[in-house]
């Protein structure tokens, strides 16, 4: 079965398509890339799977369950993570709090056993803070784990979202320019990353990405989007050689 | 309930409708430009109202001119309030609340000095005698001031639907209203087009203060609270930022209120509460209001 | 560590239960009546400042779950004979008329039956942003004002219910102002309060990582709607007297001016602006009166105290807006630093590893 299928998905605002039947399936363990110019409708794409917008037409099934429509905690729940273009932390809480707070979701204790600290409340928090300084440290920032979220770099920044985001225990994590602002060196390091994080903790990666050379390096299925509609997708290799592609990137050579 | 009862009930539908529609235009102008609920808004109609109160009594002028001195008044002390209250917090990107807070605290503010200067009790307002007349159409008694208020509040905005659509200045406030940052880029003064904003807004609402003085004799200090809240409502209702959603709400906030008294004398006592529920069911079921458009957040 | 700041806390609560002690012994009735109204206002305050500072969703509706609060314990409190005195216009439903309980049941019933309210009230109502949500609930503490008023047999309508038992002392109003404050501490440091900070903080983010905003705003206002039914139980069992009149916006406003001043967002806060504030508006009011200072009498402005009280809101928001203490809290910790930096440097090695 696919992990995840996207099956004919519209997304309309009004009178504008922003995105028009995209299909798209996701098998465990692949890391599959979505390109396109600015405005292609890629974050829009992303916020119908996530269930920010409830897609005119079209479905999301999850492992056979369809989830089109439902709200963004549920899926959230149910094993799917997001990082964010313009970067959405928790800016005057501490590195530390943003990653508990990706734990919660999966709490068991109630409110009333939270206030009254009591044994079961205990245990569940000393393991958050066990899991979150893990994380911590697999993302480089547990020596600031005290400062403030925004205050940090923006690379930093970016590694903190992507450490919140697999707090909350997700199947699928979904990364939105995870690296955009980047020099050479930091995006190597991001790919080595993305793949160790995809091989230790079994997920799948789908990712919107601007940095060719991060999408060609690790992504192993790519789809490109222009004005909202698929046209192309294939291997890295195909997608390269793709006079389409070329095309909506650096436009038509036109005869003087 | 006889034919002439239904007719001077609706009249005076109309006429409560006319005066929340005209204080709900200025709500609604300041939340289209500055994203603010002016909490102090209700309280400049109190202020107006004392204004004439005071000069047709204290200096026994004669009624038109305390009438134009208390709007001239009233339009400035909505820009002052403006200058000194919610601009500084606009200039250091204060967060909303903070100029939310704010204007609580003007409104708090005015209702306490008004208490402290003019007395806690209420005050007769003056009536001129062709205010207090009643005529006759087609056999049926009205009251001059049910027919006046109407006219008036038409005559208004018929001048303020010109002013916004056809002058220069009208349509730097519908810039400044749809994208502020890009009316500042487009080098329209955004400062001088918001005190513009508030000054228009108070004028109107004092012109109301005025006419509701007239329409309920019996002024106080809190007068404006009731009104002010129904009418941010009635500018909810129809569409925040819209003009002629302000009027509609207005109208249909003001005849709906009538209309329940005049059907249902037993729940008169609500007659308040009436407002708020219809709040409640716009934003739950069109929050955009009846006029409105809707905004898309971008993610 | 843990335990050093638990010990410490214990010593603070008992230290403040001795003068409670005394207080409630020795002290004359005006000062006992200032001191619980110091609690109520404090519980008032952090009732307030959940919703408003930590969870970021602006609500006035205190005093309208106040109101349901004292009308709660009024109905419970009151024996039936003085039920009776109350609703001479039109009689009391006969059902209330034959209930009573105890005050400690009296309170709870406040609290959920505003806890109640709250809820129906934020279910459809929370969604809202910023300033639709401040003038939602604010119509909603109108609405139970004006429902109170034409309740006759519920609430004897706008003539009020007078004689209440004044169970209200400085055992039950500083018990519960410190039961509270370590309550919304500890929710607030436990992981649901986190997720009420991140909710303020980015709603979209919070939700993308799995919070479910509906549940955890209701839970939010429900134990703010709780609070301040509390805080009216008390203050109608203190007072003796209400009327629907009493639980205006004005006291919300108050309320308000009270978090912001404290700081929205802190705890301590809250309780130092609370406590400061309600011994001035004591102390004003001899403002209000006449001032004979001997050789000359100043008369006194009936009024001022609150336009005074408008012009500090004004001035708070303006100049001081993150309030006296921000978002930081009182901790022991913060003592001790100021404590530290106060005592005359030392010479010799110092105790602080340096930084490489």
């Amino acid at each position: 079965m696919n992990l995840l299928e996207a099956k004919n998905i519209t997304i309309k605002f009004g009178g504008l398509t922003a995105v028009q039947d995209f299909n798209l399936t996701l098998q465990k363990g692949q890391i599959v890339g979505l390109i396109g110019p600015n405005g292609a409708g890629k974050t829009t794409a992303f916020n119908a799977i996530t269930g920010i917008y409830k897609p005119t037409t079209g479905k999301v099934i999850l492992e056979g369950q369809d989830i089109t429509g439902l709200l963004p905690d549920k899926i959230t729940k149910l094993g799917i993570a997001r990082t964010f273009q313009n970067i959405r932390l928790f800016s005057n809480l501490s590195v530390l709090q943003n990653v508990l707070v990706g734990h919660h979701l999966r709490i068991k204790s109630s409110p009333l056993a939270a206030t009254l600290r009591l044994p079961q409340y205990t245990k569940e928090e000393n393991e958050m803070i066990q899991k979150t300084k893990e994380l911590l440290k697999r993302v480089k920032l547990d020596d600031v784990q005290d400062e403030k979220a925004g205050s940090l770099p923006y690379g930093k920044q970016r590694r903190l979202e992507i450490a919140r985001a697999l707090a909350t225990e997700p199947k699928i994590l979904l990364l939105d320019e995870p690296a955009a602002g980047m020099n050479p060196q930091e995006s190597k390091d991001l790919m080595e990353f993305i793949k160790q994080i995809r091989d230790d903790f079994g997920l799948t990666i789908f990712m919107i990405e601007h940095h060719m050379a991060v999408v060609m390096g690790i992504c192993e299925h790519i789809l490109v989007l222009d004005h909202g509609i698929t046209i192309a997708q294939g291997t890295p290799e195909q997608i390269q050689n793709n006079p389409k592609v070329i095309e909506a990137y650096l436009g038509v050579e036109t005869d003087a | 309930m006889t034919l002439e009862l239904f007719i001077q009930h609706l009249v005076n539908g109309i006429s409560l409708g006319s005066l929340y529609a005209l204080i709900a235009i200025g709500y609604t102008m300041v939340y289209g430009i500055i994203r603010l609920i002016n909490f102090a808004h209700g309280d400049i109609i109190m202020l107006a109202a004392y204004f004439v109160f005071f000069g047709a009594g204290m200096f026994a002028l004669p009624w038109w001119l305390a009438a134009i001195l208390s709007i001239i008044l009233t339009a400035m002390a909505g820009m002052i309030i403006e200058k000194a209250a919610y601009k500084p917090l606009r200039s250091k990107n204060a967060p909303r609340i903070s100029l939310l807070i704010s204007a609580i605290g003007v409104s708090f503010f005015l209702e306490n000095v008004a208490i402290v200067v003019f007395g806690g009790r209420p005050k007769s307002f003056f009536s001129p005698d062709i205010f207090k007349g009643v005529m006759k159409i087609g056999g049926i008694s009205i009251p001059n001031l049910s027919v006046i208020i109407p006219i008036v509040t038409a005559a208004l905005l018929i001048a303020l639907v010109y002013l916004v659509n056809k002058t220069v200045t009208g349509m730097s406030m519908r810039a400044c209203s749809k994208d502020v940052d890009t009316a500042k880029l487009m080098g329209i003064d955004v400062d001088r087009v918001i005190s513009l904003t508030f000054c228009i807004g108070s004028a109107l609402a004092a012109i109301g203060g005025i006419m509701w003085g007239l329409k309920y004799p019996q002024i106080h200090p809190l007068i404006g609270v009731m009104p002010g809240l129904k009418c941010f409502i009635a500018a909810v209702v129809g569409g925040i930022g819209n003009i002629p959603g302000a009027v509609t709400g207005g109208m249909l906030l003001g005849m709906g209120e009538i209309l329940l008294v005049a059907l249902l004398p037993g729940l008169s006592g609500y007659r308040d509460a009436f407002a708020f529920i219809i709040l409640i069911l716009i934003l739950l079921f069109r929050p955009t209001g009846i006029l409105g458009e809707k905004i898309a957040e971008k993610v | 560590m843990r335990q050093n700041k638990t010990l410490k806390t214990i010593i603070i609560i008992l230290i403040l239960a001795l003068f409670v002690y005394y207080a409630q012994n020795n002290f004359d009735n005006y000062k006992i009546r200032i001191l619980n109204l110091c609690a109520i206002n404090t519980i008032l305050t952090l009732s307030l400042n959940l919703t408003n500072g930590f969870s970021g969703m602006f609500s006035l509706g205190t005093a309208g779950f106040m109101a349901v609060g004292a009308y709660t314990s009024a109905i419970l409190t009151m024996p039936p004979e003085v039920k009776q005195m109350n609703f001479f216009m039109a009689p009391m439903n006969p059902a209330l008329m034959k209930l009573n309980a105890p005050f400690i049941i009296a309170l709870i019933a406040a609290g959920l039956l505003a806890a109640l309210v709250g809820f129906l009230i934020g279910a459809p109502v929370l969604k809202l942003k910023g300033d639709y949500l401040a003038i939602a609930t604010l119509g909603f503490g109108e609405i139970i004002g004006v429902i109170f008023t034409n309740t006759q047999s519920i609430t004897n309508g706008a003539l009020g219910l007078k004689g209440l038992p004044q169970y209200t002392n400085l055992y039950w109003s500083f018990g519960l102002a410190t039961l509270t404050t370590l309550g919304l501490m500890t929710f607030l440091n436990s992981s649901y309060g986190r997720a009420l900070k991140a909710i303020r903080e980015d709603e979209t983010a919070a939700q993308a990582m799995g919070i479910n905003l509906f549940f955890h705003k209701n839970l939010a206002f429900a134990i703010s709607a709780f609070l301040a039914g509390i805080g009216g139980a008390l203050m109608a069992n203190l007072l003796s007297t209400i009327d629907p009149t009493m639980f205006k916006f004005t006291y919300t406003y108050q309320i308000l001016l009270m978090v912001v001043l404290g700081g929205m967002g802190s705890i301590t806060g809250s309780i130092i602006s609370a406590t400061i504030m309600t011994i001035m508006m004591e102390a004003l009011r001899s403002v209000e009166s006449t001032l004979d200072l001997g050789f000359i009498t100043i008369p006194g402005i009936p009024g001022m105290r609150m336009v005074i009280f408008s012009l500090i809101l004004i001035a708070v928001v303006l100049f001081l807006k993150n309030g006296i203490m921000g978002e930081n809290e009182l901790t022991f910790e913060a003592v001790q630093k100021a404590i530290n930096k106060l005592q005359p440097k030392k010479g010799g090695k110092s105790h602080e590893p340096t930084r490489s």
